[in-house]
C-alpha cells in the first residue's frame, strides 16, 4: 500500500520537481523573459552579426549577467539600454537611435530604392516608346495604299 | 555613348564605397567614452592583492590603461611594443588584466616581462563592461585630470604608437 503511494506521489509530483531543478534559471520567468527581450535589441561586439541573447561568447555571458542584475535593482528597459549605449556606443543597439550620424544608415535603403524605382520607370517608359508602331508620312501611306490596290485587282 | 554614362558613373560610384569600406576596420568602433572621465573603481593589485588600485591614483599624470589578459592571443603581439615604451620611459602603463587567472597573469608576466607601473585585477570583467572593453587588448591614453583622450581597440603596433599615442601623449603632456 505504502509503495503504491509513493509510486503514485513521485508520478504526480516528482516530475514538476525534477524539472523545477533542471532550470535554476528559469526561476524567476518574468526576469527571463525580460533579459531575453532586452538582450535581442542588443548586438554583440565580440561576434557582430549576433545579438546578446543568442551569443554565447563570454563578452555576451557577462553582459547577461549585468542585464539581470540591473533588472533586480529595479532599472527600466530604458536605463538598461543607456548603460550599454554609454559604454559601447550606438552601434551595440540593433536599432540605433535617429540622429545626423545615422541618418544615411536610415534612409540609405529607402533612396536606393528610389533611384531604383525612377530608373525602372524611366527604362519602362523609353522602351514603350521604342517599340512603338513609326508614324508613316503621307508620302508612305499613299505608297501603302497603291501597292494594296495593286495587290487587289 | 551616352546610355553607357550612368551605368559607368553608378559603378565608379560603388567602386568607391567599396574601397573605402575595406580600408576600415569593422572592430574599430569610435567609443562614447572619448572625452568623459574615466570610469572610477577600486581593485586588487596583480602584484599584491591586499593592495588596492583607483584611476584616482593616477590624477595629475598623463598614463595609459592597457587591458591585457594572459590568455589572450593578440596580447603576445602587442606586448614588445609595450616593454619598448615602458622602457623609454615617456608614459607610465597601467595594466587590466582582464577576467584572468591570477597565477597565469603572472606568470606570463615573469615569462615576457612587466611594462606596467601596477596591474590591476578584474577578475570578473566587471570594470572592463564599465570602460565598454570588447575586445582585449585594448588602450585608453588618459589624462591629467581623469578624462580619456584616445581608446585604441585591439594591440598597439609600433605604428600606431608613432602616429598616435606618443603625439597625443606629448600633448597632454604639455
Amino acid at each position: 500500500m505504502l509503495r503504491t503511494l509513493l509510486v503514485c506521489y513521485t508520478l504526480v509530483f516528482g516530475g514538476t520537481t525534477m524539472a523545477n531543478e533542471a532550470a535554476p534559471m528559469a526561476a524567476d520567468v518574468v526576469v527571463e523573459k525580460r533579459l531575453m527581450e532586452i538582450s535581442e535589441e542588443l548586438r554583440c561586439l565580440v561576434c557582430q552579426n549576433e545579438t546578446i541573447a543568442a551569443s554565447r561568447a563570454d563578452l555576451a555571458l557577462d553582459l547577461r549577467r549585468e542585464i539581470r542584475t540591473m533588472i533586480a535593482e529595479g532599472k527600466t528597459d530604458k536605463e538598461i539600454l543607456d548603460f550599454m549605449v554609454e559604454r559601447y556606443g550606438d552601434f551595440v543597439r540593433y536599432r540605433p537611435p535617429v540622429k545626423p550620424t545615422t541618418w544615411l544608415l536610415w534612409a540609405g535603403p529607402f533612396v536606393l530604392l528610389a533611384g531604383g524605382i525612377a530608373a525602372l520607370i524611366a527604362f519602362l517608359r523609353r522602351r514603350v516608346k521604342d517599340e512603338a508602331a513609326p508614324e508613316l508620312s503621307e508620302e508612305e501611306r499613299r505608297r501603302a495604299a497603291a501597292l494594296l490596290d495593286q495587290s487587289n485587282s | 555613348m551616352k546610355r553607357f554614362l550612368i551605368p559607368l558613373v553608378v559603378f565608379v560610384v560603388l567602386v568607391i564605397f567599396l574601397a573605402i569600406g575595406l580600408t576600415l576596420n569593422p572592430r574599430d568602433l569610435p567609443s562614447p567614452l572619448k572625452d568623459k572621465p574615466a570610469p572610477a573603481f577600486t581593485l586588487p593589485q596583480l602584484a599584491a592583492a591586499d593592495k588596492a588600485f583607483s584611476p584616482a591614483d593616477m590624477k595629475g599624470k598623463v598614463w595609459l590603461l592597457n587591458v591585457w589578459a594572459s590568455w589572450c592571443v593578440s596580447c603576445r603581439q602587442e606586448h614588445p611594443v609595450l616593454m619598448d615604451l615602458a622602457k623609454s620611459g615617456s608614459v607610465p602603463i597601467v595594466g587590466l588584466d582582464y577576467k584572468d587567472q591570477i597565477d597565469d597573469a603572472k606568470n606570463w608576466l615573469k615569462k615576457y616581462g612587466d611594462p606596467y607601473v601596477v596591474s590591476a585585477v578584474d577578475a570578473d570583467g566587471r570594470v572592463g563592461i564599465d570602460y565598454g572593453v570588447y575586445g582585449v587588448p585594448e588602450t585608453y591614453v588618459i589624462d591629467k585630470a581623469g578624462m580619456i583622450r584616445l581608446k585604441h581597440t585591439g594591440p598597439i603596433t609600433p605604428d600606431s604608437l608613432k602616429t598616435q599615442i606618443l603625439p597625443l601623449v606629448a600633448e597632454l603632456s604639455k
